[in-house]
């Protein structure tokens, strides 16, 4: 009844024989089919009772807090949850957040997509497996280990750069720089946009792998440059899988906590200028205010946190409904 | 016809080509000519003079081959040279990063390092080190993995062996849906039930339930896909012999796939090791040693590194480089060792 649910993809046969599932189906008989079968059941059970309570919690404690806000929420340009009366706003946070995921999109897909045709077309066979190896150890460091590279080494490294775009594009507005340590949005930005580089790049890289042979030696054949093959066959075929891995390492610059806390100097304002210190995002936020946040201020960041999530689980659901569309038809084309 | 007439006039059915060196040689001249521009425009920032150089080179290789080959090579070339030097950018922060954190760690890093806390050492005097984050980082990880491995392998097991239907669809998905949680969500969470509803203070088992959210979708990922590729013919030559499902999964799904499902967990581990936002919120850190991970604040190796980043002395930073040359160079024995498992016990699949 059910081999259609699930598994699409899965190369070797999708679950047991169909016969012995029916009996499980029916209660298993011996004793020991039903313990196993009740507690990986159960794990599974938990797993969503777990996914219920954190909505459920988050959302508890955030309309606690939203309650009593006297400010609007979501324009409200104050963060004053101690306050009497408490004001409260996520337009800055949300701001912040938008600004320095796009730079760090802006940047990472187009290098993240350079490097995986590098390791999969460009490359001499061995520097390309070697590369692949260090991308993937790469995805590993952690966020504090960014951060602190990012605030110690990359700020005083950014001053080059931020003159010269205020010499050239200061006119702008965005790109005007006052001068100043380079903790802004931009260098948040671009530090986001080195940690999401491997995750994008190993996806890209897989699914560039999987082009049929067939399409990119027809190509080929035709007398295409190697940069025609890849336009006309490596990236049509790929292109749904590099929408969803940009999509999960946008969830994950959206959610990245540490090293935009280490890296900007945080500010309740929104700048014209991406280059000015200044500005905040929804998790640097938390982090940095935590500690002096009493039970209102702690329930007032869960509300900021609680938009975070919705954000973040958007992003993410899109990621993986592309995948799942993507299995189906490359399923058709194998 | 002899080859001496391809080789030296070629052909008219095919378009002059520049030499093999030629794109080296345009590598060669940019950098030197971008070094040369920085210098005598006094420009001090490496940032720069290596990005004036990937500029010249692209827009050189172009140009001499638009004229030489004709567009369609140029472009080519121009994609050929563009792929490069995104290699290039990603390569050279990613490289700085492992290479300033190898340099500058190394500085304090010792056995005394090792052994002991930070006791009674202030933040702007040199000294101290990192036994307690250590030890923290050790419990509360040990703690979070004794809670998602049986619960992540279990919910991989029921996804593979039991799952059909709607429960099993509905797990699936939240399983992916719990991959992206960011880490500050899940200590929000664990803050809002532990500390904020339940009243319990900050201690090292509330940041392990925090990353045991971060981890069981990983645990069941990895060993789902490790018990797919366990073949069928298996499960059922041990069905076909009476014995009943849950031993046929104990003796002889597990055992086959024991050494990806390792892996995954090792990986696993390896990504919750760095997670420093829910240690913030829920473990707060502290400069003592705290062996007790139910009670009261603990330290851990990210933590650590936060709190010396933030004191802001210098010695503070040497010893936040050194823990975080430790920290990595756990991570990476992590992921190495998880390869190196995956590769030696790789699933015998067909043959």
């Amino acid at each position: 009844m059910d081999i259609t649910t699930q598994k699409p993809a899965a190369p070797p046969a999708p679950g047991p024989a169909a016969p012995e599932d029916k009996r499980a189906a029916r209660g298993a008989t011996r004793p020991g089919d039903r313990i196993f079968l009740g507690l990986s059941r159960g794990s599974g059970i938990f797993v969503l009772v777990l996914m219920a309570a954190i909505a459920a919690f988050l959302t508890y404690r955030a309309s606690l807090a939203i309650s009593k806000d006297e400010a609007n929420f979501f324009t409200s340009f104050e963060w004053n949850p101690t306050g009497v009366p408490p004001e409260f706003g996520i337009a800055v946070l949300a701001f912040g957040t938008i600004v320095s995921s796009i730079i760090a999109m802006v940047i990472a897909v187009p290098i993240s997509v350079g490097i995986a045709l590098f390791i999969t077309h460009y490359a001499p066979r061995r520097l390309g497996g070697t590369v692949a190896y260090v991308i993937d150890l790469l995805a590993a460091v952690p966020s504090i280990v960014y951060g602190l590279w990012g605030a110690i080494v990359l700020v005083p490294h950014m001053d080059g750069l931020y003159g010269w775009l205020d010499d050239y594009l200061g006119w702008t507005g965005v790109f005007a720089w006052e001068g100043g340590p380079a903790r802004s949005l931009l260098t948040v930005g671009i530090l986001l946009a080195l940690m999401i580089l491997p995750i994008i790049t190993n996806v890209s890289r897989e699914v560039f792998r999987q082009v049929p042979r067939m399409h990119e030696e027809a190509a080929l054949a035709l007398g295409a440059t190697r940069w025609e093959v890849i336009r006309m066959s490596v990236l049509p075929f790929g292109r749904s899988g590099v929408i969803s891995a940009s999509m999960l390492g946008l969830g994950r610059a959206l959610g990245e906590t540490m090293a935009v806390a280490m890296v900007l100097s945080p500010s309740f304002d929104i700048s014209a200028s991406l280059l000015d210190a200044g500005g905040g995002t929804f998790a640097q936020n938390i982090a940095s205010k935590f500690n002096e946040a009493t039970v209102m201020g702690q329930d007032a960041l869960i509300a900021s946190g609680m938009v975070l999530f919705v954000i973040t689980l958007l992003v993410n659901g899109a990621a993986r409904l592309i995948i799942a569309r993507r299995k189906e038809y490359s399923g058709a084309n194998a | 016809m002899s080859h001496a007439t391809l080789s030296p006039k070629r052909s008219s059915l095919r378009g002059a080509t520049l030499p093999k060196w030629f794109a080296w040689a345009v590598a060669a001249g940019s950098l030197a000519l971008g070094y040369g521009i920085s210098a005598a425009a006094g420009l001090h920032s490496d940032i720069q003079w290596a990005l004036i150089a990937a500029v010249l080179f692209v827009v050189g290789s172009y140009a001499v081959s638009a004229k030489v080959e004709g567009g369609r090579q140029a472009r080519d070339r121009t994609a050929t040279s563009l792929v490069w030097v995104a290699f290039l950018l990603a390569v050279t922060p990613l490289a700085s990063l492992l290479w300033e954190t190898a340099e500058r760690g190394v500085k304090v890093l010792d056995g005394y390092f090792l052994t002991h806390s930070m006791g009674v050492v202030a933040d702007a005097e040199p000294g101290g080190g990192i036994y307690h984050a250590l030890l923290g980082t050790l419990e509360q990880v040990g703690l979070a993995s004794l809670i998602s491995v049986p619960v992540g392998v279990l919910t991989a097991i029921y996804l593979v062996e039991y799952g059909r239907g709607k429960l099993a669809r509905a797990v699936t998905f939240f399983v992916d849906v719990m991959t992206g949680i960011p880490s500050i969500v899940a200590g929000l969470f664990i803050l809002s039930l532990w500390v904020l509803i339940l009243k319990m203070g900050p201690s090292g088992f509330a940041g392990s339930l925090a990353l045991s959210i971060l981890m069981i979708p990983v645990v069941v990922r990895s060993t789902e896909e490790m018990l797919k590729l366990v073949p069928n013919e298996l499960r059922e030559a041990s069905l076909a012999l009476g014995v009943p499902k849950w031993r046929t999964i104990l003796k002889v799904v597990l055992p086959t796939s024991i050494g990806g499902i390792i892996t995954g967990i090792m990986l696993a581990i390896a990504r919750i090791t760095g997670e420093t936002a829910p240690v913030l919120l829920l473990v707060w850190g502290t400069d003592f040693i705290n062996a007790n991970p139910f009670q009261d604040p603990q330290e851990s190796l990210p933590m650590y590194i936060y709190l010396q980043f933030g004191a802001g002395s210098d010695p503070a930073y040497d010893r936040a480089w050194a823990a975080a040359l430790t920290l990595i160079a756990f991570i990476m024995i992590l992921n190495l060792a998880a390869r190196g498992i995956a590769r030696w016990k790789a699933p015998k699949t067909g043959r």
